[in-house]
């Protein structure tokens, strides 16, 4: 089996102003009581929706986008995939920002949601651009690593592999491990801890 | 040529360079647990296949099991399914599971090293970011998610970058009433929570070289809460005696060998780091934290900064922090109220953090309108406490003594916070909503100052209350 190859991504953009967002919020512990990931998205940043009506996600007219555009160290915190799993339920494709914390990034690269990363400037202005023009299409490109906003062209980064990985559609990585084959049972064979000593 | 432990361990772990640029890392140990498995065996079962390497995944239920009844069924139907699932799914891929009433059962953080499954030298990997616990005893130990758990299950790898390594050095001695937990947050503090994104940790210099085994896995616990996902500590003769007898550690000749080839593991002499942080342990308080991330903390004495005395960059975060907290700039932690006083979570339940705060508590009495609950990290610190009547002096000062389990770290058991309600805790978030309520309030801190805090009924300096 092989995922899709991800290459770009088009779509309207949501702005999630906020630095440190952790994936309590994105999801808190108490929907975490399943045992599959379903109806997730009903819940993504429940408390912080009911304690903010204004919450962009509670916002009809950013219903419908695709792209999540954060801040600094978004994801921080657990490390529970239901927190990329909710907003992707929801209908987040990819996340633009100024830094994402490590495990919540893996986590997205591993169900083929890239996360890119933009100068603080511009994570700024995608914020305040899409706020005034919600309707915008805005263009995520791996191949040119660039963020299209209008008439705009933004630099965007992330992690070579990461990028790798999506762009060859080798992003659920089961199978590409799996190829190793016995050269995994070979490394356990030199493994003192597990040869006995 | 000189080498850390990162190169050591990440080179003998290496299966082979992927065409991503990455590495398919073999890892040597695998533990689950009820909350970020099931979908993991679901996806296993979609595509047909087995567990790779059953004997080296081993299970417990931590995060939703009840700490005051254990009677099955649970009260919590969603609990008690996920519980089924995962004596199912152990079943069914033949992994062990140290199951409530084993005499094993804990927090997951807690069992591993306890039963001596966590060694030096290994690679180690938990559907929990606070894996990097196991770090403590010279493993790289980190948490993934859920389609990283299938990823271990089917092939004992995952794909993975080397990180960069900074080194961070605490000399001298931590003065009375400073532990683990204090210098952790110290570190927090200053390096930020996001310092550590890209970056392993080392942690070295005298005063970490002094700590026991226990203090060193609350060090590396919070690795994470400063945003770098593994932390380490180099073996030595502490972690040696610590693994000896243990019920999965190697035994008689082949102790011998392991020993040998944990000293091989630790880092060189003159090896190179990325980067390198000094602190001096004397010069440490108790910390507390004000705000909604573990970076976010002063010394017990010391006012809560303005945020107009922070970069410019981090000022929003603080006014939101207050806020959120109903605090103010300049005001003093000292003598603010608690509702609850938590001791537990994987972070600070071990035999040694309940020694503590019970020297705190003996001959006292917790505070009217505080509550104030213990939980052992496992069924083996339940019965090792119980034995030395820890779970009495707890007792007669009116804490509830319960059952193990993640409890009130973590909002997805019956332990929550209520309303507004102000808890002082040993666990490692103060993210809102994180124990359980939307706006519940967390202030971490060690287990002897939580200790004081229920017996005063505010936050007060437990250096004051010590013998």
């Amino acid at each position: 089996m092989t995922s899709a190859a991800i290459r770009e991504l088009s779509g309207r953009g949501i702005p999630l102003p906020g630095d440190d967002i952790d994936t309590d919020r994105i999801i808190p512990g108490r929907f975490l009581r399943s045992v599959t990931f379903d109806g997730l998205e009903a819940h993504v940043f429940e408390d912080d929706r009911h304690q903010n009506l204004d919450h962009p996600f509670n916002q009809e007219k950013y219903q419908g986008a695709s792209l999540l555009i954060v801040g600094r160290n978004f994801g921080c915190g657990s490390s529970r995939e239901h927190a990329p799993q909710a907003l992707m339920r929801w209908g987040i494709r990819g996340i633009i920002g100024e830094s994402f914390a490590e495990i919540f990034f893996a986590n997205c690269t591993a169900i083929g949601v890239p996360c890119v990363t933009v100068s603080a400037e511009d994570a700024r202005w995608l914020q305040e651009t899409v706020a005034a023009r919600p309707e915008l299409e805005l263009r995520l490109s791996l191949e040119m690593m660039t963020v299209r906003a209008g008439d705009r062209t933004i630099a965007a980064q992330m992690p070579e592999g990461a990028r790798q990985q999506l762009l060859e559609g080798t992003w659920n990585s089961t199978f590409v491990l799996l190829e190793a084959g016995e050269a995994i049972e070979h490394t356990a064979a030199r493994l003192p801890y597990l040869v006995g000593f | 040529m000189a080498e850390t432990l990162l190169e050591k361990v990440w080179r003998l772990h290496t299966v082979r360079e992927l065409p991503s640029g990455q590495t398919q890392l073999f890892i040597g140990l695998h533990l689950i647990h009820e909350v970020t498995s099931p979908q993991a065996f679901s996806m296993l079962r979609e595509l047909g296949l087995k567990v790779r390497f059953p004997n080296r995944t081993f299970a417990t239920i931590d995060h939703i099991v009840p700490t005051d009844s254990r009677t099955r069924p649970f009260a919590d139907e969603l609990a008690e399914q996920m519980t089924v699932a995962l004596v199912r799914n152990c079943q069914d891929f033949g992994i062990t599971l140290f199951d409530l009433g084993s005499g094993w059962q804990g927090i997951v953080h807690v069992i591993g090293p306890e039963l001596g499954l966590t060694q030096p030298g290994m690679t180690i990997a938990c559907g929990d970011s606070h894996t990097s616990t196991h770090g403590a005893f010279g493993a790289l130990a980190f948490g993934i998610g859920t389609s990283q758990v299938r990823d271990v299950l089917a092939t004992q790898c995952l794909a993975m970058s080397k990180p960069k390594l900074r080194r961070i050095i605490v000399e001298g001695t931590l003065p009375r009433g400073v532990y683990a937990k204090d210098v952790v947050l110290a570190i927090i503090r200053r390096l930020g929570v996001k310092g550590g994104v890209g970056y392993a940790y080392e942690y070295a210099g005298s005063a970490i070289e002094a700590m026991t085994m226990e203090e060193r896995m609350t060090l590396c616990n919070m690795t994470i809460e400063g945003g770098a996902r593994i932390g380490y500590v180099n073996p030595d003769r502490t972690t040696f005696e610590y693994m000896r007898g243990r019920p999965f550690a190697p035994h008689g000749e082949a102790f011998e060998r392991a020993t040998r080839w944990w000293q091989q593991i630790a880092s060189d002499p003159g090896a190179r780091y990325d980067d390198e942080v000094h602190f001096e342990a004397s010069t440490l308080s108790p910390m507390v934290t004000w705000g909604i991330n573990p970076g976010q903390s002063v010394g017990v004495t010391e006012p809560i900064p303005h945020p107009e005395d922070v970069p410019e960059a981090e000022r929003a975060a603080y006014w939101e922090a207050l806020e959120f907290m109903s605090f103010k700039p300049g005001q003093l932690m000292l003598g603010t109220p608690i509702d609850v006083a938590f001791i537990g979570s994987c972070t600070n339940s071990r035999l040694s953090d309940l020694r503590v705060a019970a020297e705190v508590v003996r001959g006292r009495t917790v505070a009217r309108g505080v509550r104030a609950l213990v939980v052992p990290g496992s069924e083996a610190v339940a019965r090792a406490a119980e034995a030395e009547g820890l779970h009495e002096i707890f007792q007669e000062a009116g804490f509830e003594w319960r059952n193990p389990g993640c409890s009130m770290c973590l909002g997805m058991n019956p332990d929550r916070l209520r309303g507004r309600q102000i808890c002082a805790s040993s666990s490692n978030r103060n993210f809102k909503g994180r124990q359980g309520s939307p706006t519940g309030r967390t202030l971490l801190m060690s287990p002897a100052m939580v200790a004081a805090a229920a017996i005063a009924g505010e936050i007060v300096d437990v250096r004051e209350m010590l013998p």
